[in-house]
């Protein structure tokens, strides 16, 4: 074992933009403040799975926090779980699944930390019933760079529970939380999935069902009568007791960074037919296994690789519904346009659950997330198009998965940002936060 | 239960540097199974968080022993005590450990001392007491966390090597020893691994997940092997590094 080498960097999923910074983890939560305190400002981090960089900070100290994965307590009868910040969605569903057990809700991907989920108040396909994460959490102890640690609660100080819901790891660390875990009986998820051709047809279905998880992909290269095609799936945790194994660990890494040429129009449309077509009726229905209907992606470790080196960019908007049909369409005209090729294009109509946190981006209405390899010019300008056309419709971005807002836009979107901001602990910053309160430039 | 007891999950566990992250990710494995513990380390707030991680994961029982291992005097009444509470041993792994400044080692000799004392001395107290235990007991397994750096002395961390190497040879009499009494001596070899031990090196592909080391540790128990590289490439690597002729080696930067 030799000397102590420069640490190597840490990257979002985007793998842009890439800042260098020093990465110390942190093993045990009385392991913060460090001991030696850093000269450089500091920010928690997770897993890394947020898309921009809410969870970069160029030469700064990224406090890792994925070894603090201590599961503390469960009580079986309540579902009441409490665990240290940095374990995961995967050690929980591993633990939980056998004791019959779930997440109150999950993203589409399980290798996401506790703290990453709450700090960005993280929602998933059952966000119509369940609302944010950040609804199912009683409890967190917040950790100050001061060395102050307060416990927050809805009783407890509410204030900085509300702040750090959706707070971006700005108001300090969490060291551990109390989240509540929904009983299941069955992995099994009763699964539909229908197709749709055009919005009104997608709106309808939302409407109508009544299932717990809803999310659609939809198709945004094909133009004509093929606009706006695609697949409503919805779910349901299956009701009659089946298997309630734990997953067997992804086999698969994607080995290395595919070449900038692979992704382009014509390949991704290909994938989007093959896609819409894979399903062969209109309609099918049966039992699936949780796995593969919330984390299709999953199945492949660093997936993100087939970007390329130069990596992707993420756009969530949510649109509020009174003129969500013509923002949606404009957005989706903007992409056709475009020519840039997203094939991982998600649409799903938001309820009015009320978010928890001061800074949650969910709010009711028509969300649309989609992803697009980095192709300089012509990717900046379709996120500044995007950007605006949300503006104009009265929605707003989704801090995780941006990595282009200006602080205008990011400004009028969180008109309560300046409020926030006297939560944000003194010795903590991050490149999104530099970003959007001007104080960092976006490069072009 | 039978004497060979091979195949089965450890139900009486004693670790000893519970709170290290090698040994944590053992344990949980135990814990899943619901293995009894009786917990020693030597910090309170983080013996606490691994028993109620273990408990939460599936342990019977976990009773928490805060003690610093260096204290040598302290063992025989610390060990009496933990067999005690758990009414028989199946396992006891030995975990703690420091990496030391190999450099101040140099300059310094009581640097030195102070690896050696907690690497091989307080391990030669503790293996010697739980020697008698397991031969008067006539079964069970003495687990030790040892290391591949105590394969051959190098010149970036021979102190640290040397309290290993020693611990190896240790470990070898006191298994032919025990052996004929049914007891098993397991020497553990890791490589690099991802802990706070080496939280100030940088993370190269040669280093493992402290998860995928227990899972190599946990067989090996189970296998009731000597001596066990983990992850096990680690085994090619070191018979490789050991066969080097010595004019060679000692030119060599390691
Ligand atoms: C394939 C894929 C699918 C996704 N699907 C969804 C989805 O459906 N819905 C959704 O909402 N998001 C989704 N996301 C985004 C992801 O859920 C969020 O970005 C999540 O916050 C990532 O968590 P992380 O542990 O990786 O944290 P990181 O990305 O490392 O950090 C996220 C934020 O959390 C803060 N943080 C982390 N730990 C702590 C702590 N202990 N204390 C304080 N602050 C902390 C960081 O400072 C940062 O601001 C998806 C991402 C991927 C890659
Ligand atoms: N990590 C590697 O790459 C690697 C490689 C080969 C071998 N090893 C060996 O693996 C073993 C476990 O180390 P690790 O990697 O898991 O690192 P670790 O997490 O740092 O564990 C070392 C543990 O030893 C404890 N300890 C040290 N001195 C002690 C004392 N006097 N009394 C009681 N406890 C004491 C530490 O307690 P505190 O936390 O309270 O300090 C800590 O829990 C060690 O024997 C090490 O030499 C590690």
């Amino acid at each position: 074992m030799g000397k102590a080498k420069p640490r190597p960097g840490f990257e979002s999923w985007g793998r842009y933009p890439k800042l260098q910074a020093d990465v110390v983890p942190l093993h045990w939560t009385t392991d913060f403040p460090l001991a030696k305190a850093p000269a450089a400002r500091q920010l928690p981090v997770g897993l890394g799975r947020s898309y921009g960089d809410v969870c970069l900070l160029e030469n700064g100290t990224l406090l890792a926090t994925p070894e603090m994965d201590r599961l503390l307590h469960f009580n079986e009868a309540t579902g009441v779980l409490r665990c240290e910040a940095g374990a995961s969605l995967k050690e929980i569903l591993d633990f939980a699944m056998p004791r019959g057990f779930f997440l109150p809700v999950t993203p589409g991907t399980k290798y996401v930390t506790v703290g990453g989920a709450i700090a960005n108040d993280i929602h998933g396909k059952n966000h119509h019933v369940a609302g944010t994460f950040g609804r199912h959490v009683l409890r967190f102890e917040l950790a100050r760079s001061d060395g102050s640690r307060v416990v927050c609660s809805p009783v407890e100080n509410p204030e900085w529970f509300a702040a750090t819901i959706g707070g971006m790891g700005l108001t300090g660390l969490m060291t551990w939380a109390e989240i509540r875990l929904r009983p299941i009986v069955s992995r099994l998820i009763d699964y539909r999935g229908v197709k749709f051709h055009g919005l009104a047809e997608f709106l309808d279905l939302s409407r109508t069902a009544a299932s717990e998880y809803t999310v659609s992909w939809i198709d945004c290269l094909s133009t004509g009568k093929n606009f706006a095609r695609g697949i409503f799936m919805q779910g349901d945790h299956a009701e009659i007791p089946g298997p309630l194994r734990r997953s067997r660990e992804p086999k698969l890494t994607f080995p290395f960074d595919l070449p900038q040429l692979a992704l382009n129009r014509y390949s991704v449309a290909t994938f989007n037919a093959f896609y819409y077509h894979r399903q062969r009726g209109n309609e099918k229905t049966g039992p699936v296994d949780y796995e593969p209907f919330f984390y299709p992606l999953d199945a492949v470790l660093k997936w993100n690789r087939m970007y390329g080196k130069a990596g992707l960019l993420q756009f969530q908007c949510v649109l509020p519904r009174e003129q969500d049909e013509h923002g949606v369409v404009e957005v989706l005209k903007a992409i056709t346009a475009s020519g840039l090729a997203s094939f991982l294009a998600v649409i799903k109509v938001f309820g009015d659950v009320p978010s928890p946190g001061m800074m949650s981006f969910p709010a009711p209405g028509i969300t649309l997330a989609l992803d697009f390899p980095i192709r300089r010019e012509a990717s900046f300008d379709l996120l500044e198009r995007l950007a605006r056309i949300t503006l104009e419709h009265g929605g707003r971005m989704y801090p995780a998965k941006d990595a282009r807002m200006t602080p205008e836009q990011f400004q009028a979107f969180y008109p309560q940002w300046q409020e926030f901001a006297r939560y944000v602990d003194p010795g903590f910053d991050s490149a999104f936060w530099q970003r959007v309160t001007g104080r960092r430039p976006l490069d072009d | 239960m039978t004497n060979s007891g091979a195949g089965t999950s450890p139900r009486r566990v004693l670790a000893l540097g519970a709170t290290s992250a090698i040994a944590e990710a053992t344990l949980r494995l135990l814990a899943e199974q619901g293995a009894n513990f009786v917990l020693v380390a030597r910090s309170e707030p983080k013996l606490a968080a691994v028993r109620d991680d273990l408990l939460t994961r599936g342990a019977t029982a976990a009773i928490g022993y805060v003690s610093d291992l260096n204290e040598t005097e302290s063992h025989a009444a610390m060990l009496a005590e933990a067999t005690a509470a758990l009414g028989g041993l199946d396992l006891a792994l030995v975990a703690h450990g420091i990496q030391g400044d190999q450099a101040e080692a140099e300059r310094e000799y009581a640097v030195a001392e102070a690896i050696l004392r907690t690497n091989f001395l307080s391990a030669v107290s503790l293996i010697g007491w739980l020697a008698n235990y397991f031969e008067a007991q006539r079964r069970g397994t003495i687990a030790v966390i040892s290391s591949v750096a105590g394969d051959r002395g190098r010149k970036s961390n021979y102190v640290y090597g040397a309290s290993k190497g020693g611990l190896n040879v240790f470990l070898d009499g006191v298994r032919n020893r025990v052996d004929r009494a049914g007891v098993n001596v397991l020497t553990i070899k890791p490589g690099f691994v991802a802990t706070p031990m080496t939280a100030h090196l940088s993370r190269n592909a040669l280093f493992a997940a402290p998860g995928q080391v227990a899972r190599g540790i946990a067989r090996a128990i189970e296998k009731r092997k000597d001596v066990v590289y983990v992850p096990g490439f680690w085994r090619w690597i070191m018979l490789i590094v050991r066969m080097i002729p010595e004019p060679v080696f000692k030119k060599m930067n390691l």
